[in-house]
């Protein structure tokens, strides 16, 4: 490639920029959690993690996110079979509604559930008569979940699947396969990198959402606190190493996923949609 | 024609309804048990107005700030080979993967009083955590990848062919940019710019730790939201869900125009 900024010294100064601003508004928070984890040695970092607390905060988080990343999975094949299969009318704003919840507030995410499930919601009278529990239970933690990560998937998918079109689906049928031996044998293969993509994505932030789980929390310690929401107990409580310990999962959690999102994009360019927006 | 179309759309209608629509239609429909006198009475509140003109304002002056720092960035990244290119492209979605309360704790212990670097700012008598800067601060931190993975593919597949002709035809650098590089840049620009906008109003988790949380001076919208609940204000706390939902949406469309505005000047 030419150099294409003739300007003697421009590009070393915008490399030089670059740098200081990712190095400092990013990479330093990311080390400072490890630091302060660290701040009063290995035991005092593993003595959190053994809380069991934290131990609780752990499988609900596993739990929640073992819920609600299939069901987004699911409903983002059938989303993307939906849209990039078939013409209909009012598929913008289906595509708009899909799209939505990136666009509001994770706290309003969580809000909306108490408004339809909490005890003066619409259906809060109806539950309690049936001593069912939504809000301050795990229920309300996965459908404030679900509502915050719904597009992940679908919106790898989609795009991905319009740019593929039919046609080796439309083979596998002439040749006498049924719908289902098609989507199995054909449709789900040419997919799977972008699904394994956007159940990543998903998954990352099924397992560190904050604000919309918070709403829908209650904060009982060791039953409804997921691990985001333990590390704002440990903090609120002066914990600091704690909270920091806690929050090295989830910092790590991140850093994996990022490693294998980027390797998935050197790897599989070509098989993942074109767009790469968030 | 392909098979299943019943069996997907089905599917796909049955969860937007469940997951989307109904609880959404909770939302718009529960303030006005208020009244109008009453939701007149929530939205005049100094304490409300404060929290949506932080949030508001916050959110707009960092999503600038990160569009001049995601166009440098995303420049940087496309334009140039360096060693550690792909490692630096790679760090730009961090804030993407660090969960928010993360994000929010250890912006808190770098930028508080006897934090690193909120240690050098105090030095020179500027208070970054607990005070407005610092909202600021975490929501820059958020919104920077939607500017840099907004603008990077336009960037990579602008014909530097054209750039080359304006060269050759005598273009200055300045020109070059301002010319040609700039127009074809700025719809996606602009629609970072507003992904970074609808985040940073919304965002919870990375701001209410460095924010300090005072009420009139450094309490968000989100915030008051959940003060609300606890307080079992429902339509309160839903009518501030509702506005900043209405606020988040005026801005889409401001967008949409200003993008439309630029496609036809740029075809005429």
């Amino acid at each position: 490639m030419k150099p294409v900024v003739r300007l003697p010294g421009v590009a070393p100064l915008l490399l030089l920029f670059s740098v200081t601003v990712l190095g400092l508004l990013i990479l330093l928070p990311l080390g400072v959690v490890f630091q302060q984890a660290f701040a009063k040695g290995l035991s005092a970092y593993i003595a959190p993690l053994l809380d069991p607390d934290a131990q609780a905060a752990i499988r609900l988080t596993l739990l929640v996110a073992a819920i609600s990343v299939p069901l987004n999975a699911i409903f983002g094949v059938a989303a993307a079979w939906t849209v990039a299969r078939f013409e209909f009318r009012g598929k913008t704003l289906l595509l708009a509604l899909i799209d939505l919840p990136f666009s509001i507030s994770p706290v309003v995410s969580g809000l909306v559930w108490v408004l339809l499930f909490g005890a003066e919601g619409w259906f809060g009278a109806m539950l309690q008569a049936w001593g069912v529990k939504i809000i301050f239970a795990t229920t309300g933690l996965v459908l404030a979940t679900i509502l915050v990560t719904l597009p992940f998937v679908a919106r790898e998918l989609i795009p991905l699947m319009q740019a593929q079109g039919a046609d080796e689906e439309a083979a596998a049928l002439t040749l006498g396969a049924s719908g289902f031996i098609t989507f199995f044998r054909v449709t789900l293969p040419n997919i799977k990198w972008a699904l394994i993509y956007g159940v990543l994505l998903c998954n990352a932030r099924a397992m560190g959402e904050f604000g919309a789980v918070s709403v829908v929390s209650g904060h009982i310690r060791g039953v409804t606190d997921t691990l985001p929401l333990h590390i704002e107990a440990l903090y609120n409580d002066y914990d600091f190493v704690g909270a920091f310990a806690v929050a090295t999962l989830l910092a790590s959690l991140g850093l994996v996923t990022l490693v294998v999102k980027t390797a998935l994009e050197w790897r599989f360019a070509d098989e993942l949609a074109a767009s790469r927006r968030h | 024609m392909s098979p299943g179309f019943p069996l997907a759309m089905g599917i796909t209608l049955t969860y937007l309804g469940a997951i989307v629509v109904i609880p959404l239609a909770a939302l718009v429909l529960k303030p006005w048990a208020l009244g109008v006198d009453g939701v007149w009475k929530v939205l005049s509140d100094p304490r409300v107005l404060a929290a949506l003109r932080l949030s508001f304002g916050s959110a707009i002056l960092a999503a600038l700030v990160d569009a001049v720092l995601g166009t440098v960035i995303g420049w940087t990244l496309v334009r140039y080979q360096f060693p550690g290119r792909r490692l630096l492209d790679a760090l730009v979605d961090l804030p993407f993967a660090l969960p928010t309360a993360v994000a929010g704790i250890a912006l808190t212990a770098l930028y508080a009083p006897n934090g690193p670097l909120g240690g050098l700012a105090a030095l020179a008598g500027i208070k970054t955590a607990y005070s407005p800067l610092g909202i600021f601060i975490a929501l820059i931190f958020v919104g920077l990848p939607f500017v840099v993975r907004a603008i990077e593919p336009v960037l990579s597949e602008l014909d530097q062919e054209v750039e080359e002709a304006a060269r050759t035809l005598g273009a200055t650098d300045f020109q070059r940019v301002a010319m040609v590089v700039a127009p074809a840049l700025l719809p996606s620009l602009i629609s970072g710019v507003g992904l970074a906008f609808a985040r940073g109003l919304g965002e919870y988790g990375s701001v209410i730790f460095i924010a300090g949380n005072m009420p009139m001076r450094t309490e968000i919208a989100p915030l008051l939201i959940v003060i609300k609940l606890e307080e079992f204000d429902y339509s309160g706390a839903a009518l501030i869900g509702l506005t900043m939902v209405v606020m988040a949406f005026g801005m889409l469309l401001v967008i949409n125009a200003l993008q439309t505005l630029i496609a036809r000047r740029g075809a005429a």
